[in-house]
């Protein structure tokens, strides 16, 4: 493994760790029990504190070195944790993560805008300390002191007190280019080597031995906090070139004998070895090697130990309890596994060529008139909609992520605001799109601070409301007819209806007397250059931002509504794609284009009929507004047989759209449009076909809203000129 | 690298790297005086850095020399020696005498 690959694994671990470490200090708040969270948030900066260390980041270990130390205070008791010292936490938490940043961005040393951010954070965290702030070196032998005595403290227990790491190197790491050295230096980091051995036992006689071949082997006993895990990490680099043993402190004598058994040839020096540390006297090392010898096979050492009661009862069940921890972890690890975000996206490209080749063959199948062959590509077919499905699959992930990024936005941002708001999530196991993911961040940052800011009212206000005193911001996701739905909702002062529609006339938005619907007044907040909040904070009111998470969420092919009750509060639905790469479409025909609708859009298909004279139809005692696409795209060639109508559902709204043929149903990859059609209305993107045309991708929510807008305004001056583009595609 | 030979003793100056890039070099010229059954004495006052691998070279010249009855003396440790003996805790096992100071003394 080159250092590049593992140091692009440092930084993403390390950002899962703040992750943990920060929905962990924000738990805190309300958790009883704190112990497993203070515990959880030590690891982690223990972790990033030595997997730092191994890259030589030496910057981001001394300043997490601190961090650790204030967190083991608190661990130990000592350190009473209060919203100042998390508040603190947290920015160190932002100071550390920026750190890791500059590492990606190849700055592997401090400088001093790094420096100039941290010093003032290690002040408090010194300050919290009671230590002077220069003091780091001497807090670092102090800090160990402390680990020493709590250790030696709790030496009741059977066996040593420090891991007992049993390591042989295979044959080869040596002309691999790794040097066993750098991985005990680096053990070093983790905590104090007590005592090694150099085993050099398998060493041949001078004439068989091969210089360049590793022969040493190594028993450590190690001094450290830093979990199995941890220990594990440091030799991530050789596995499955070394053989590694490690002994927990404290652990049964079964493991010390097992250890023991396992490595005959060095037997005696390893029982000797942990007679020197401690960790077996010599007399128990004896009597129990002679015992098992004596016995019949089956009796486990252990067993004999505890019969001749020499490892209490309640260390047994401790160290088993503990095995099995470690057992389920790694499991659990071994569920998953880390790919890059490229492969996936040039899996999903091959998938959709693979769906457009496919297609092709479909079609010369069909000319072929091959019983056979048309049996098997239908076949082949449903498999490369499995395959496309489960490619897909691969990049859901869960919302969870983004949303619990949100505690940390709310618990900060109402601390800025002096109001008390509680986030509330619902709906994080919601899957969508990784690309979607990273998108749909910074927008729903906008709305969530927006809802904070000028939704959620003053404590004062509220009690006069008669609202409890605590604002709460909502966050849920779910999905809906092929789309994700995402809701910000607060249970603030609602909009105001009336001052919108006067601010928007008087910034010419709208007309007066034009008559407008709710959803349409409260979407006026969203055009650009639009805010009625009366003072201007540092989180938002100027009036950019709405406009901007409109712009980003359209950009997704989303889109955004708000609705509001005045006093009691307001909610902002999100709606995504739940891909932006492959979707199930409908093909229809105009003269000679053929246009693609997304499937999931799509109620029905009727035979066309319409009112004389208007533009809509009698759909079942409904009134159904339609388009004509021939008049949309001005598709010039004449209408050759009976129309169709396909009856398109949007966000609760029916729209009809005539076209000539139905074509069925396509798998259809999108094709982004280049930037040259971004003013074209109505269509969302392109595909190409089976016989290799191409398609327009029509754009639902555009020609829902343009057709429920008003009737006529659908055929705008921008729309027809696609025809040509089509026809010329 | 120099090596001089007397009737009974062979002194070896190793400098430089004693690493594996000099494998052989060194596997040849550590073993080889050993093989003939005489005294050799090592001056690593000039080694700039010492890895697993020439490591094991010394133990392996070690215990050739126990077995051949000849003797191997390691002498004045340069500071990149003394920092792996250290830390590997090897100084008992060739039980030569080590000078604690990082300057490189006379012989030991």
């Amino acid at each position: 493994m080159n250092l590049d690959q593992a140091l692009l694994i440092f930084i993403a671990e390390s950002r899962e760790l703040l992750e943990d470490m920060e929905s962990s200090l924000l738990a805190l708040e309300q958790t009883e029990d704190k112990t497993e969270l203070i515990n959880s948030i030590f690891r982690a900066a223990h972790t990033i504190k030595g997997s730092s260390g191994l890259f030589s980041l030496d910057h981001v270990v001394a300043f997490t070195h601190v961090v650790e130390n204030v967190l083991d205070k608190v661990r130990a008791g000592t350190l009473p944790i209060g919203d100042e010292l998390v508040a603190t936490l947290l920015l160190c938490c932002d100071h550390i993560s920026s750190l890791i940043d500059g590492v990606q961005a190849g700055q592997t040393e401090a400088n001093e805008q790094s420096n100039d951010a941290g010093e003032p954070l290690l002040a408090q965290l010194h300050a919290v300390l009671g230590t002077p702030v220069g003091a780091s070196a001497a807090l670092v032998a102090g800090a160990d002191r402390d680990a020493t005595q709590r250790i030696q403290a709790k030496g009741k227990g059977t066996g040593s007190d420090y891991w007992h790491i049993s390591l042989q190197f295979g044959p080869e790491v040596l002309r691999n280019g790794l040097d066993p050295l750098s991985f005990i230096r680096y053990l070093t980091t983790l905590g104090r080597i007590v005592d090694i051995l150099t085993v050099p036992d398998r060493l041949p006689l001078a004439a068989d031995m091969d210089p360049e071949v590793c022969y040493l082997a190594y028993e450590i006993h190690l001094d450290t906090a830093a979990d199995k895990a941890a220990i594990e990490r440091a030799f991530e680099f050789v596995q499955g070139e070394c053989r590694l043993r490690i002994v927990a402190p404290n652990s049964r004598m079964e493991e010390y004998i097992r250890l023991i058994q396992e490595s005959p040839e060095i037997s005696e020096r390893v029982g000797e070895l942990m007679v020197r540390c401690g960790a077996l006297t010599r007399q128990e090392l004896d009597t129990a090697l002679s015992t098992q010898a004596d016995s019949v096979p089956q009796r486990q050492i252990g067993a004999i130990l505890l019969e001749q009661q020499a490892v209490p009862v309640e260390v047994v069940d401790a160290a088993l309890q503990k095995q099995k921890q470690v057992k389920e972890i790694q499991a659990q690890e071994s569920r998953s596994i880390r790919v890059d975000a490229d492969k996936l996206d040039q899996l999903i490209n091959l998938v959709g060529e693979l769906i457009i080749v496919g297609a092709g063959v479909k079609l010369v199948a069909r000319k072929a008139g091959v019983a056979d062959l048309l049996q098997k590509t239908t076949k082949l077919a449903g498999l490369v909609e499995q395959v496309r499905d489960s490619a897909l699959q691969l990049r859901m992930v869960k919302i969870a992520a983004t949303f619990n990024r949100f505690q940390r936005v709310v618990h900060d941002v109402s601390r800025d605001l002096g109001k008390d708001i509680g986030l509330v999530i619902a709906g994080e196991d919601t899957e969508l799109d990784k690309t979607v993911v990273e998108k749909i961040g910074d927008p729903l940052m906008h709305l969530v601070r927006n809802s904070m800011d000028h939704g959620i009212e003053s404590a004062e206000l509220r009690a006069a409301r008669g609202k409890p005193a605590q604002g709460t911001v909502r966050l849920n996701a779910f999905h809906d007819s092929g789309s994700i739905v995402i809701t910000v909702e607060d249970d603030g002062g609602g909009l105001k209806r009336e001052r919108i529609l006067a601010k928007a006339i008087e910034r010419g938005l709208i007309e007066a007397g034009h008559n407008l619907n709710d959803t349409e007044i409260y979407g006026l907040i969203f055009e650009p250059g639009f805010s009625t909040a009366d003072k201007i904070t540092n989180l938002s009111g100027r009036g950019v931002g709405l406009d901007v998470v409109k712009r980003n969420i359209t950009a997704l092919r989303g889109n955004v509504e708000i609705n509001s009750q005045e006093g009691v509060g307001t909610i902002v639905t999100v709606r995504l794609p739940l891909t932006l790469a492959i979707i199930d479409g409908f093909l229809v025909e105009v003269g000679k284009s053929v246009f693609a609708i997304p499937l999931d859009m799509i109620e029905e298909c009727v035979a066309y009929s319409a009112e004389p004279g208007h533009n809509y139809t009698n759909l079942r005692g409904e009134v159904l507004p339609f388009i004509r696409l021939r008049e949309l795209f001005t598709v010039s060639a004449p209408i050759t047989r009976r129309e169709n109508i396909v009856v398109l559902k949007h966000m609760g709204k029916k729209v009809g759209l005539v076209v000539d043929t139905l074509l069925g149903e396509f798998q259809t990859v999108i094709k982004p449009l280049d930037a040259v059609f971004d003013q074209v209305k109505c269509i969302s993107g392109s595909t190409i076909l089976g016989s290799g045309d191409v398609a327009l991708i029509l754009d639902v929510p555009t020609l829902v809203h343009e057709a429920t807008a008003g009737p006529g305004a659908a055929a705008n001056a921008s729309a027809s000129s696609v025809s040509d583009m089509a026809l010329a595609a | 690298m120099s090596t001089e030979a007397s009737f009974s003793q062979v002194d070896l100056r190793i400098e430089g790297e004693l690493t594996i890039y000099r494998a052989d070099e060194l596997k040849r010229a550590l073993i080889e005086p050993l093989s003939v059954g005489i005294r050799l004495v090592v001056d690593l006052a000039a080694v700039t850095e010492l890895d697993t691998c020439g490591l094991q070279l010394l133990m392996l010249a070690k215990r050739t020399a126990s077995a051949v009855q000849a003797e191997l003396q390691l002498v004045a440790h340069s500071p990149a020696v003394l920092e792996v003996f250290e830390l590997l805790n090897v100084a008992a096992f060739f039980g030569d005498h080590l000078v604690i100071a990082p300057s490189p003394a006379s012989k030991g």
